[in-house]
């Protein structure tokens, strides 16, 4: 089981359709996510600091960073309890890496591992 | 039309009186729970005045608890203003990690739980309280709420996977709900208040409107929302129509008046429609609001009109050449007379010998009646429906690849938020003051302080990132600075001389102030009052602007001006 975790920061909408423009990274980061639920053996979850801010304040690894960088250190993504990237979301390909998951489209909507 | 009076009908348990800022909708709650609780009944008040005003009227300091009231037995008030609610609520998520978590990450949270969609998630759960507590609903004959849900949270809530999917797993992070965290366990609460706000053999919607051509339109928007929803039990209740006319002024407002409730819109003809006559006063003191409904009136004194000198307009367009103020936004809630107001003031610029471009988010042909000669106006017109249909579009293509159609549903709606209207609109802004040279651009609506924010950090997030992704557009990078900088930029607050349009204005300044942007005048719209009417019925309400006009007067530290009123001034006008 392969566990990977995205700490993100607060949004307002967390599709980004509130913000300036489409942020299709979080596009691809949300259809990517919902894939990897799928997923039996790996366990995938977003922690958006709005919605749960408890899971930020308990995982030292993740203070740390946003103490030393400020919010700028997010989003944050770690791996089998392990940062593996730190002040920016992961690719696909990143996440294929993370996971042993192939995505088969860039949209995500079909997987295979 | 007959005359409203609530012992005449046989209304529901619950009743959620709904319209726009300004058109009475606390007031005539107010005045039906004390004409039930005369009758006898038992009646709970659930209000959102943000001005306390209740306070005042029943000498009763409020909270968002049932309050009895004093000499009246069968009354009990609970208010709420739906923006403390809103810093509640956020203090309720961000509290306990200060101090825990670092300052960067509290200001985030912070920051990305202040915008209109936090207030009207806060609000409903409020709402929701009073909807379902079995106390309330066993010991209370009629509940009555003066302001509704939105149909943007109505939706929210409704949309099928909504709880499942969101609030249960939280897996995916999809869309507005995310202003619903930590409520997950309150999901039966939501979902019976839906149910009961669904429910015509319990609940009415009273809808509350002007006989005022915009404020009907409006009044009809609200309709088809709610209808979309299969929330079809109303009544509409017009308030403040004037019976006599015996001067000018009154006569202009007569036949105004008697023109836009001719040409009502089908679809409120419909409607069971009752009617509330503009009276000699505000609703404020227990006895007024015991007369309001009332068949029976007192004897008018009409009050004698005093001279005034209040500063006008040109005063305020002066401050500006003098201090070569390069964009001038007016700001206000919906029915001010922004977009008259930024009409006046690109003539007085023009006439100044300046050069002026008009920013407006009024269709062209109306404003070809505004402003029939356009010498040295260069006119610029933001349509806010297609622009968001054009974000929306983009957005959804986008999504549309990807999605399954359930979030895509997500999608959809938090493209329908208030804070994506606003910030489609200010796309529009920012690429009209990118391409004009040489002018000073009048533009006739603020963005808020929040998008401004939200602008902000999206910005300053792709700059130091260096990320391509969320492409900020380059007209918006380089408006952000020049919005902030004082030097350039004023916004010009219009406001009218009622309490809610002027609470609603200090909200939209204290957001302003946040985001920086400088907003040093004040501009006291419609004023019955610099009319000197002598009218017997609107004289005496022209004497009670006085005491709001003194208000803004203390608002902006004398930074202020007085427009008078101006017959039909959202179809005629400027002269």
């Amino acid at each position: 089981m392969k566990k990977i975790e995205l700490f993100e920061p607060a949004m307002c909408c967390p599709t980004g359709v509130c913000g300036p423009s489409v942020d299709e990274t979080l596009l691809m980061i949300t259809n990517s996510f919902e894939a990897l639920q799928k997923v039996a053996d790996v366990d995938a979850k977003r922690h958006c600091l709005s919605d749960e801010p408890a899971t930020f304040s308990k995982n030292p690894d993740v203070l740390n960073a946003i103490k030393k960088d400020g919010k700028d250190a997010l989003p944050i993504t770690i791996v089998d309890g392990k940062v593996v990237k730190v002040g920016e979301y992961p690719t696909q390909a990143e996440l294929t890496q993370y996971t042993g998951v192939v995505f088969k489209n860039e949209n995500a909507d079909v997987v295979s591992k | 039309m007959d005359l409203y009076d609530p012992a005449d009908l046989n209304l529901t348990k619950y009743l959620f009186f709904t319209g726009k800022g300004g058109v009475g909708k606390t007031s005539v709650a107010c005045a039906t729970a004390m004409n039930m609780a005369d009758r006898g009944q038992k009646v709970m008040l659930v209000s959102t005045d943000p001005a306390s005003n209740l306070q005042d009227v029943f000498q009763t300091k409020l909270t968002n608890k049932p309050t009895p009231i004093q000499g009246i037995p069968n009354l009990a008030v609970a208010n709420f203003d739906p923006v403390t609610a809103a810093a509640e609520y956020r203090e309720g998520i961000v509290g306990p990690y200060r101090g825990v978590l670092p300052d960067s990450a509290i200001e985030n949270m912070e920051e990305q739980l202040s915008g209109s969609c936090t207030v009207e998630i806060a609000s409903f759960n409020e709402f929701a309280n009073f909807l379902t507590d079995k106390t309330i609903e066993d010991n209370y004959d009629h509940i009555i709420f003066d302001t509704a849900p939105t149909g943007h949270t109505l939706r929210m809530l409704q949309l099928p996977s909504a709880w499942n999917d969101y609030l249960d797993e939280n897996t995916t992070g999809v869309s507005c709900l995310g202003q619903l965290s930590g409520l997950g366990d309150k999901k039966q609460m939501y979902e019976h208040a839906v149910e009961t706000l669904n429910n015509g053999d319990i609940t009415t919607i009273v809808i509350v409107s002007r006989p005022q051509r915009a404020a009907l339109i409006e009044s009809k928007r609200a309709y088809m929302e709610l209808e979309k929803l299969n929330i079809n039990h109303h009544i509409l209740i017009i308030n403040g129509i004037l019976e006599q006319a015996d001067d000018d002024v009154s006569h202009e407002i007569f036949d105004q008046q008697q023109y836009d409730l001719n040409n009502i819109p089908d679809i409120l003809s419909q409607l069971k429609r009752y009617y509330v006559p503009l009276r000699p006063y505000n609703v404020m003191g227990i006895k007024n609001i015991r007369t309001l409904l009332n068949k029976q009136q007192p004897k008018v004194i009409p009050m004698p009109a005093e001279k005034f000198d209040f500063n006008n307009l040109q005063d305020i367009v002066d401050d500006y050449l003098k201090t070569d103020k390069k964009i001038i936004f007016t700001m206000g809630k919906g029915g001010v007379g922004k977009t008259a107001v930024a009409i006046k003031i690109a003539k007085k610029l023009v006439a100044a010998g300046k050069k002026v471009r008009l920013a407006t988010t009024d269709p062209a042909d109306h404003i070809d009646l505004y402003l029939p000669d356009k010498t040295g106006i260069t006119v610029s017109h933001i349509d806010e429906a297609k622009e968001l249909a054009d974000y929306q579009d983009e957005v959804i293509s986008k999504a549309r690849k990807s999605m399954d159609d359930d979030n895509l549903d997500y999608v959809k709606e938090d493209l329908r938020s208030p804070c994506t209207q606003e910030i489609a609109v200010f796309r529009a802004f920012a690429r009209i003051v990118d391409q004009s040279q040489d002018e000073i651009v009048v533009i006739d609506t603020a963005p808020t302080g929040h998008t401004l924010l939200l602008l902000e950090s999206t910005q300053n997030y792709a700059h130091e990132v260096k990320r391509s992704s969320g492409e900020v557009p380059e007209s918006i990078q380089k408006l952000l600075p020049r919005l902030q900088d004082h030097h350039q930029t004023e916004v010009l607050t219009v406001t009218l001389p009622e309490t809610t349009p002027i609470y609603e204005s200090v909200r939209l300044n204290e957001d302003l102030d946040r985001a920086k942007i400088a907003h040093t005048w004040w501009l006291v719209n419609q004023s019955m009052y610099a009319t000197q009417t002598t009218n017997d019925i609107l004289s005496v309400r022209a004497s009670e602007e006085l005491e709001w006009i003194e208000k803004v007067a203390d608002i902006s530290k004398g930074h202020y001006a007085v427009e008078q009123w101006i017959p039909d001034f959202e179809q005629n006008m400027v002269h």
